[in-house]
């Protein structure tokens, strides 16, 4: 196939998001030898690069199509999770000005590697062949790897740093291992090209086991990503022992690219096999619901159960992919942007309430806390309910379509079982509104530092965002609908 | 936008509104949710002077669209039905400001904003004409109630709320899979074009769909109304719950239940509630004779009431379950019975624990005597509640106790025990807390009512009498809307022909009476 090797204008265009966020950490990077420590400096630079890349993707957007030679697609979906990414970095940065200075941590790394983690997950979101896809894949996991062993000096984010990156690498060689074995049984690495091999169009039909083995390995490694049971084992102890803006991070950004890649690998390449492998997201989809929820409902620690919690929405959006539609895509949009609001938001929080060194991470230190600090808890009240499924957030209104698409493809034991779920998870939710609420104040809510700039809008922009995804869906689900089918 | 959008959207202005007022000036709240209760209120009234009562049909019908795709309207409107409720819903709010003045001292403000966000959340579920604005409503109303039993409650009142919040919420998840659903069947969630399609025979469904679908929605309703055996969370909600919120939600939050099975399970999928009929009666004579002995030997006077709520309800589905015009009527105006005369029970019952800070009966004895006028009002409430001709509930537990005679008349026998248990219960509790020996404790915390607690009190006794002697100020508009929810039941029912002569009777009823 011959390649024009030499990128156009256009191709630089179409790339120029990550150009942008990798220029900025490499700069970063040079300047922290240079900037003494402490400074607001890299922060700033980070809000600029990402707002810089928020309107490059945009205008991207308006150029849509493949750049070098097909190995990228710019589309409306690209579009979609590039700009989700770059929020969520944005709000991440937001929120960790003041954490860092309180943790006596503030150093260059930590935005750079924050940026470079986001031109990864900005390339999973545009990559069309599963060599890019591998390589975003890469650049976001491993800077996300030192990032949630950020705290080199406290165990609990050294552990979790070795466990997702064990855990995490291997993960990364299944998948791997699966992309080896698509090119031997199909010759090719472009998605829609693999897409041709499966349905057996044109040349040798490509052999089903070898297909069979194949989706399944990069079923594992992508599963591992967007902690799915039953690979979601390492979620927990890496949620709690990362700190905790990383957390917000972790469990929103990654996984959102990481679920764009799972749409486009599953439902492009591997579409026409879709019968095959249906049971098997049915089954990961049931278990991460059930496993999340039921596991989240005894944590006292609030990171952990926030990571339980985690799996299950991923359960959740799996759903969405279950559904084999483009209104289940346009479904797993829609929620993966209300989530990565609510989520993201409920992170900040605690790690505004957790006090110097992470002290308070326990449900019990929110008591009190709409006494002492009504905003505050009243944002976190907002991601909770979210996060519930009461109507006029965001979550809900998410859960709504992805289960509509569910049932849309007759999926009806699934859409009652997680429902049912969903009315489990209630409880543990509920847990939370209940100490800040109904207790009285404890140490935690007592030393709380009123709430800084930075922090206070890494709070109510999300706050906001979840209300308006939830009152007024329809000006996100006109974007959406329009680039939910995959295949032009 | 009209006076219908304008009722709906007032609660929740006041709401924001009410959020700004700062935390340092409790009185400002209270006057605020008292001044705009009262507005809600005088605008109902408004609906109600220009509701037309010839018409069955919706009235004051906002229709806009609020989301493309999936097609969601913000659709509401008023029937003979929910323009009652609603007005039930916007006259006790300014009550619950009233009795709440100072019984609530800690964070006032945030008390006085749930209340209004509930009002509003009330208030949509009855006007919500799109099925998917109703369960937003419904949920949004689970809220601002969770709050205040978990704030402002007694001693267990976090268990208390939170098993409130996990019954609804369990319940409601099936109702939202049936909501979806339809809409995948229907493409609509319109309630007046399904049931068009529905009678048009362009929407059928299997018997076993349909069944499912009417159960999804009518175990959620049966755990608000609250049906036995689910009703367990409704004596802790009511005893811990603060008294504006006990009476909130027992005058009106039950009814969304009832109101419920009246308005969706009945014309959506008549052939599965006929069908369920029987055992759905059975459960609500079980109930209403359980609720009152339970009730009998309750120690605790909120507890009492609760219990007599189940019993109380049970009534409204028998009438409702009676698939008769009497029975459906009846049904309607105890809900609106059981609005007035239980809520005028919990105010008073607060009115008591404001004084002597005691829910046990054993505590009081000779209130009488001290508080003359208190006692003459819970008097009247008493015997409303039993049921006494020329007070509210004797009109409707007679509609009732007729529609299911005619349906069948082992129904009425069993129910109407339910009548004499609750005058056993209810006056024994008043001779217990009024008559007797006035202890020294009591006559020392027990003045009178006030002022403030009149303004309460009063509104709540007339309208007894007021729907006890002329019952016609209310009932034709009523009647308009449950003839048509019966029609609607008669759909897709097989019709029999016996003694040659053409009956539209269902082969259920002819079983009966064969």
């Amino acid at each position: 196939m011959p390649v024009n090797l030499m990128p156009s204008g256009l191709d630089m265009i179409r790339f120029l998001p990550e150009t942008l966020l990798a220029v900025a950490g490499t700069l970063i990077m040079v300047l922290s030898a240079l900037l003494r420590r402490g400074s607001n400096a890299f922060g700033n630079i980070s809000i600029a690069a990402l707002a810089g890349a928020l309107a490059a993707a945009f205008y991207a957007n308006g150029m849509q199509g493949p750049a070098f030679g097909g190995m990228l697609m710019v589309d409306g979906f690209a579009t979609f999770f590039r700009a989700l990414v770059i929020t969520v970095g944005i709000l991440t940065v937001l929120a960790s000005y003041r954490y860092l200075q309180r943790q006596e941590a503030e150093a260059g790394e930590f935005h750079a590697l924050l940026l470079f983690s986001i031109a990864g997950q900005c390339l999973m979101a545009s990559a069309n062949d599963l060599i890019m896809i591998f390589i975003g894949l890469e650049i976001s996991s491993i800077a996300s790897y030192v990032l949630a062993g950020y705290f080199r000096d406290d165990k609990r984010s050294s552990e979790a740093a070795l466990k997702y990156f064990l855990l995490g690498s291997f993960a990364t060689a299944f998948f791997l291992y699966g992309v080896a074995l698509v090119y031997g049984a199909t010759g090719t690495i472009n998605l829609i090209s693999i897409r041709a091999a499966v349905a057996g169009q044109g040349g040798a039909a490509a052999s089903p086991v070898f297909l069979g083995v194949a989706a399944a390995l990069m079923f594992v490694g992508l599963g591992f990503k967007v902690s799915a049971a039953p690979f979601q084992v390492w979620a927990p102890d890496v949620y709690q022992g990362a700190p905790a803006p990383v957390t917000g991070f972790l469990s929103t950004g990654p996984k959102a690219a990481a679920f764009a890649v799972f749409l486009r690998v599953f439902l492009v390449g591997f579409e026409p096999a879709g019968n095959n492998w249906e049971p098997l997201v049915w089954f990961a989809a049931l278990l991460s619901m059930t496993i999340g929820n039921f596991a989240a409902l005894p944590q006292s620690n609030i990171k952990r159960m926030l990571a339980y919690s985690s799996i299950a929405h991923a359960g959740y959006v799996l759903v969405a992919l279950t559904a084999r539609s483009d209104s289940g895509v346009a479904a797993a949009m829609f929620y993966l942007a209300a989530y990565a609001f609510m989520n993201l938001g409920a992170f900040v929080v605690v790690g505004h309430l957790a006090g110097k060194g992470e002290r308070y991470q326990n449900v019990e230190d929110f008591a009190g806390l709409g006494q002492t600090q009504p905003a505050t808890a009243a944002m976190l009240t907002i991601f909770l309910l979210s996060l519930i499924g009461v109507p006029l957030t965001g979550g809900f209104f998410g859960k709504f379509y992805i289960f509509k698409a569910a049932l849309d493809s007759h999926l009806v034991w699934l859409t009652v079982l997680g429902l049912l779920n969903s009315a489990v998870a209630a409880y543990y939710y509920l847990r939370v509104l209940v100490m800040m609420y109904f207790r009285e104040p404890g140490a935690a809510a007592n030393e709380a530092e009123p709430l800084t700039a930075g922090t206070g809008a890494a709070l109510v922009l999300p706050a906001a965002a979840t209300l308006f995804l939830g009152i007024f869906p329809s000006w996100v689900l006109g974007f959406i609908e329009k680039s939910s089918s995959l295949l032009k | 936008m009209n006076l219908l959008t304008a009722v709906l959207f007032l609660p929740l202005a006041g709401f924001l509104v009410a959020l700004a007022i700062p935390r340092s000036s409790p009185q400002a709240s209270r006057i605020w949710a008292l001044a705009l209760s009262l507005a809600v209120f005088v605008s109902a009234l408004g609906l109600l002077a220009w509701f037309d009562r010839g018409l069955a049909t919706e009235q004051f019908t906002v229709d806009v669209q609020w989301i493309n795709s999936p097609d969601i309207h913000f659709h509401v409107a008023a029937d003979g039905v929910s323009l009652w409720l609603a007005l039930l819903s916007t006259f006790l709010t300014p009550i619950c400001v009233l009795i709440s003045w100072r019984s609530i001292q800690s964070r006032v403000k945030e008390f006085y904003a749930f209340l209004l966000l509930l009002e509003f959340g009330l208030i949509g579920v009855f006007l919500a004409q799109d099925l998917f604005l109703f369960y937003v409503f419904w949920e949004v109303s689970l809220v601002p109630m969770y709050f205040l039993i978990g704030v402002w409650g007694h001693e267990r009142r976090i268990y208390a709320a939170v098993k409130f919040f996990l019954f609804t919420m369990a319940g409601s998840v099936l109702m939202l899979a049936a909501i979806i659903y339809l809409y995948t069947r229907a493409q609509t969630f319109n309630y007046t074009t399904i049931l068009d399609l529905l009678s048009s025979g362009r929407l059928t469904f299997a018997p076993g769909e349909q069944m499912l679908l009417f159960l999804a929605f009518f175990v959620a309703f049966a755990i608000k109304v609250p049906l036995f055996p689910l009703h367990t969370w409704l004596p802790d909600a009511h005893v811990e719950a603060p008294s504006a919120g006990s009476v909130m939600l027992a005058s009106v939050m039950l009814k969304m239940g009832t109101f419920g099975i009246l308005h969706y399970c009945l014309p959506m999928f008549p052939s599965a509630a006929r069908s369920c009929a029987p055992w759905i009666v059975i459960l609500a004579i079980i109930g209403i004779i359980y609720g009152a002995l339970v009730a009998m030997v309750q120690p605790n006077m909120k507890k009492l009431v609760a219990y007599s709520s189940v019993s109380h309800l049970g009534f409204v589905i028998l009438g409702i379950f009676s698939f008769t015009q009497q029975g459906l009527d009846g049904a309607v105006y105890q809900m609106l019975n059981h609005g007035i005369s239980t809520g005028a029970l919990f105010v008073l019952v607060g009115l008591l624990y404001e004084r002597r800070h005691s829910l046990e009966i054993a505590d009081y004895g000779g209130v009488a005597t001290a508080a003359p006028w208190l006692s003459t009002a819970f008097l009247v409430t008493t015997l409303a509640s039993i049921g006494l001709p020329l007070l509210n509930n004797f009109v409707g537990e007679f509609l009732v106790l007729q529609g299911a005679a005619l349906a069948n008349f082992k129904w009425a026998v069993y129910a109407a025990l339910g009548v004499i248990l609750s005058a056993c219960y209810m006056l024994w509790l008043y001779q217990r807390v009024f008559f007797g020996e006035l202890g020294p404790e009591v006559r020392a915390h027990a003045p009178d009512l006030n002022l403030r607690e009149w303004a309460a009190v009063i509104p709540l006794v007339a309208m007894m009498v007021w729907m006890g002697v002329y019952s016609q100020s209310f009932l034709p508009p009523v009647g308009k809307t449950t003839a048509l929810v019966l029609e609607q039941t008669r759909i897709n029912v097989p019709f029999q022909v016996r003694n040659g002569q053409a009956s539209p009777k269902v082969s259920l009823e002819a079983s009966n009476a064969r």
